[in-house]
């Protein structure tokens, strides 16, 4: 079982606790009369959302709205069940609390996740709903039906807040029933699969939203870190603010004693604003006696994990099929090739921050939080204080993108907080949260392929290696190996395809290198981002070999059988819909039409995040290169992508536009380099994502289904780069096995051209 | 001591002449619809109009900005319905939102400056404005849409 579905599982016997607690509170107002009643609180026959006696329905929503529109999709699902009227749902992002079990946003999974509960919660709602109402109205139940916000029998209704004004309990749900409701059919659904408008998006047009750098309390004063030279292991030696003390508004600089051991080395300055805290912060020296990650290059990285492939022990084999070394023996050709990608950071938009303060015997973390449930221990052994007494309270994020899973910047806000007496708020400056980011390892692979006489496919290799986020942060919760060796599922997602190539092995090797000098970081779609430029590029390389074309190439080996049949209820029709999505973008894209010079067709289709929740996902992408300075323009990607149930369709056209242009960025505009333990690039003047007039046209469908619901924030990013790079070969012939593709690097591989090979 | 007007109201603020003004505007005037992103006017999220124009806070000095009307998203219309606004919220056009007031800002002075604007007057007035969750297919779509609301009311005018 992987870390997050472990997770998932954890907050699934959660929601069971929760509904049995439920069960007994299971509350209509108590009072027989309803005008000796006026008091009567919510209905709430779950954790998950109450009704109040204006039928207004509030949902609870735990996960993080970081531009996903999360919580419009999850209130869709419970209004949906529960049939009232959308306009009077209302969403309400929760702080910490244990009742919610394990909060976490991330790995594509919130609506795949919360579908089965939020609908059996509305669905039960519903029920209850109508037997109470069926009372009230003189009728059965089975005479009643539920729509838009009431009960309604023959010629009579009443309202949902009628009900809750005057009803009583009667109905209760023990955790099995609650686990067999049935919910509707798909053909029944009134709001999952429409349109309709976000919640969150009204306050992000008005300038109302708020987000953790908005945060204030009264007394707060402004805090920015000295961010010490490396990571891990840089111990303060001596601190010098005589300067500072120039600056209005200094207050202190103050040495973080953390017993977590999250920010070794940090000096937090303080001021009474954030611009003197910036300013002192400049005038402050520190020196410090820095950690190993001083000597370490992005370079020695990549060394070091070829180094790992070189030697053939080692590692997690998630997949070892028994006779993969013998058909390599066998083989009549074989094809191997090695893959790299730079180190990608995340450059949210909001610089991370944080407010702390103590209030009546509680510490109160303001920040906006991917995943509360990792940090709130770590936060409680930096204070020294139970986790009972730290909550957590819940803002919008300006931007994510897995930055925010782990919440390290929590810490020395509370630390600062503690030493100080009084409520700091920390603001990381942009080049302070760069080279504090949780950036994206750099990685290396190689693959290999054996083919027979025939020229079939027979045996398949796949060596990864990288910085393995989950070793790093939550180590214990790693899934292990059918041998009992644990690995970091996110590190190596997308190596485990769906292709049948016969043989297979898979192996997953830390890039202890990476681990210790830096913090290998959740960068939207992890090692998928990476995997897939392997996996696809490689597949273009073998259809050449192969002779073939490369749509028909997958398209042979995506044969949905053996292990890639798929199975109920998450990959339903396995390979087989991977290859009906490859087929529609190929059509779409008008792929083997002859292209202008220099411009050509690429093709890589991916299965999103992880096996075990397949977003099918195909990409065309159309390129023009200039020879002469090796600059590539995309001109226009074709994507196709199978997500099951859509319940919220524009926001997750959003997710796949964002995500999509998101690959894009990643293949040719972005990428850093570790020099010596710190990232090369602190800004948006040398870092360059995307902007606006790079955007090419996008042409985006999503296969009509009614399959279970999966994940959308991450599995546009996968097959964007490797489509573009095998275009790349198809417009001048050259074959870039680099992440980012750099113009210099396209110039370099044209050399050999112009020089007549 | 600087003063100068936010949104219609005159403000007089004690602080560093040389204090960004997006500071001031945040953390002294208290209205937190403009963002802080990279400090070094590279990003966008902190545009303001001051005088009418598109303006970074983040690189304004406070004393630059003596005397003269400052408009910050709040401030844009009274009702928050200005042209742009409105295609962007029937467009539906942000993600996190972070970087979407200074967006609008930006969009907004576009429409007043190009009332027909092309794709390369997109590219061009919008470069300096990064949308890290990528919705720019949407604004591109939604300033055309203000645009063309805006010159239908100043043609039924």
């Amino acid at each position: 079982m992987s870390k997050l579905q472990h997770q998932l599982a954890l907050s699934r016997r959660a929601f069971l606790v929760g509904l049995a607690g439920a069960a007994v509170t299971f509350g209509f107002a108590s009072g027989e009369d309803a005008a000796q009643a006026p008091e009567s609180g919510p209905f709430e026959p779950t954790i998950w959302y109450s009704v109040d006696r204006d039928g207004i329905v509030t949902v609870n929503i735990t996960r993080a709205e970081m531009g996903q529109h999360i919580g419009t999709a999850i209130a869709r699902i419970v209004a949906d069940e529960l049939e009232v009227d959308w306009s009077n749902v209302r969403i309400s992002a929760v702080d910490t609390d244990p009742k919610w079990g394990v909060m976490i946003t991330g790995g594509s999974n919130s609506v795949w996740a919360d579908f089965p509960r939020y609908s059996r919660a509305g669905a039960a709602g519903r029920i209850a709903l109508i037997e109470a109402g069926a009372r009230l109205l003189g009728a059965s139940p089975s005479q009643c039906l539920a729509r838009k916000g009431a009960v309604v029998a023959a010629n009579q209704s009443i309202s949902y807040g009628e009900i809750v004004k005057r009803g009583e309990p009667t109905r209760k749900f023990t955790p099995d029933e609650l686990a067999q409701l049935p919910i509707k059919q798909a053909s029944e659904r009134r709001l999952i699969g429409k349109k309709t408008d976000a919640l969150d998006i009204p306050a992000k047009i008005n300038g109302t939203a708020r987000y953790g750098i908005d945060a204030v309390v009264a007394g707060m004063v402004y805090a920015r870190p000295k961010i010490p030279p490396t990571r891990n292991g840089s111990v303060v030696r001596a601190v010098d603010d005589s300067a500072a003390k120039r600056v209005k508004g200094y207050l202190a600089s103050l040495v973080l004693e953390d017993p977590s051991n999250t920010v070794p080395g940090w000096v937090v300055v303080c001021a009474t604003s954030y611009p003197a805290a910036i300013r002192a912060a400049d005038l402050v020296k520190v020196d410090w006696a820095a950690g190993d990650a001083a000597r370490v290059s992005e370079q020695d990285i990549l060394d070091y994990g070829a180094k790992q492939i070189a030697e053939p022990s080692g590692g997690a084999l998630l997949v070892n099929d028994s006779g993969i070394d013998s058909a390599f023996r066998a083989a009549s050709s074989t094809l191997e090739r090695t893959y790299t990608t730079a180190s990608v950071l995340h450059g949210q938009l909001e610089p991370v921050n944080a407010l702390a303060f103590e209030k009546d015997g509680r510490f109160e973390i303001h920040t906006g939080s991917q995943w509360q449930s990792l940090i709130l221990p770590v936060l409680a052994q930096a204070l020294q204080l139970p986790q009972e007494r730290i909550v957590m309270r819940t803002y919008s994020l300006g931007g994510a993108f897995g930055r925010r899973l782990n919440t390290d910047y929590a810490v020395p806000a509370a630390l600062a907080a503690k030493a100080l007496g009084k409520p700091v708020k920390l603001v990381l400056t942009r080049p302070d949260d760069m080279r504090f980011d949780s950036f994206r390892s750099p990685s290396i692979q190689q693959l290999r392929l054996a083919f027979d006489r025939q020229g079939r496919v027979t045996a398949m290799e796949h060596h990864a290696s990288a910085g393995w986020p989950t070793a790093v942060v939550a180590p214990a919760g790693m899934p292990k190996t059918a041998d009992g060796t644990p690995y970091d599922q996110f590190a190596i997602d997308g190596a485990d395809h769906w292709y049948s190539v016969g043989a297979q092995r898979v192996r997953a090797l830390s890039n202890e290198l990476a681990n210790s000098a830096f913090r290998p970081g959740y960068l939207r779609s992890v090692g998928p981002g990476w995997t897939n430029w392997a996996v696809e590029t490689f597949m273009d390389e073998a259809a050449l070999m192969a002779r073939a074309d490369p749509v028909a190439f997958r398209i042979g080996l995506l044969d949905g059988t053996g292990r890639n049949a798929g199975s109920a209820p998450n990959a339903v029709g396995g390979a087989k819909r991977q290859a009906a999505a490859l087929k529609r973008a190929a059509e779409k894209a008008g792929w083997g039409a002859t292209m202008p010079k220099d411009t050509g067709l690429g093709v890589a289709t991916t299965f999103g995040q992880e096996r075990a929740m397949p977003t099918w996902v195909a990409c065309v992408a159309r390129v023009r290169v200039d020879r002469s300075s090796g600059a590539v323009s995309v001109e226009k990607l074709t994507i196709v992508v199978d997500a099951g149930t859509l319940i919220h369709p524009d926001g997750a056209l959003a997710q796949v536009e964002g995500s999509a242009l998101w690959g894009l960025s990643m293949a040719l505009y972005e990428g850093t380099e570790f020099v010596n333990g710190q990232v090369k690039d602190t800004n948006f003047d040398t870092y360059t994502p995307l902007r606006i007039g790079d955007v090419p046209e996008l042409d985006i469908e999503f296969i009509e289904s009614t399959e279970n619901a999966v994940g959308l924030g991450e599995p546009g990013t996968t097959a964007v780069a490797p489509a573009i790079g095998n275009a790349i070969f198809a417009a001048i012939g050259v074959r870039l096995r680099h992440l980012p593709i750099r113009p210099a690097a396209v110039r370099q591989a044209l050399v050999p051209q112009r020089s007549g090979r | 001591m600087t003063s100068f007007h936010i949104n219609g109201r005159a403000v007089t603020v004690d602080a560093d002449d040389d204090t960004p003004l997006l500071w001031v505007i945040r953390d002294v005037v208290g209205l937190t619809g403009t963002k802080f992103g990279c400090g070094i006017g590279m990003c966008g999220a902190c545009t303001v109009h001051v005088g009418g124009r598109p303006t970074r806070s983040c690189i304004t000095p406070l004393a630059s900005v003596a005397g003269a009307k400052v408009t910050t998203i709040e401030g844009l219309d009274p009702e928050g319905k200005h042209p742009v606004q409105q295609a962007w919220a029937d467009l539906q056009v942000p993600q996190c939102g972070y970087c979407q007031s200074g967006q609008i800002m930006q969009a907004a002075s576009l429409i007043n400056d190009f009332p027909a604007p092309t794709d390369g007057d997109i590219d061009a007035v919008m470069a300096g404005n990064l949308c890290r969750c990528m919705t720019y297919v949407r604004i591109r779509n939604a300033i055309k849409q203000a645009a063309a609301q805006s010159r239908k009311v100043a043609a039924d005018e």
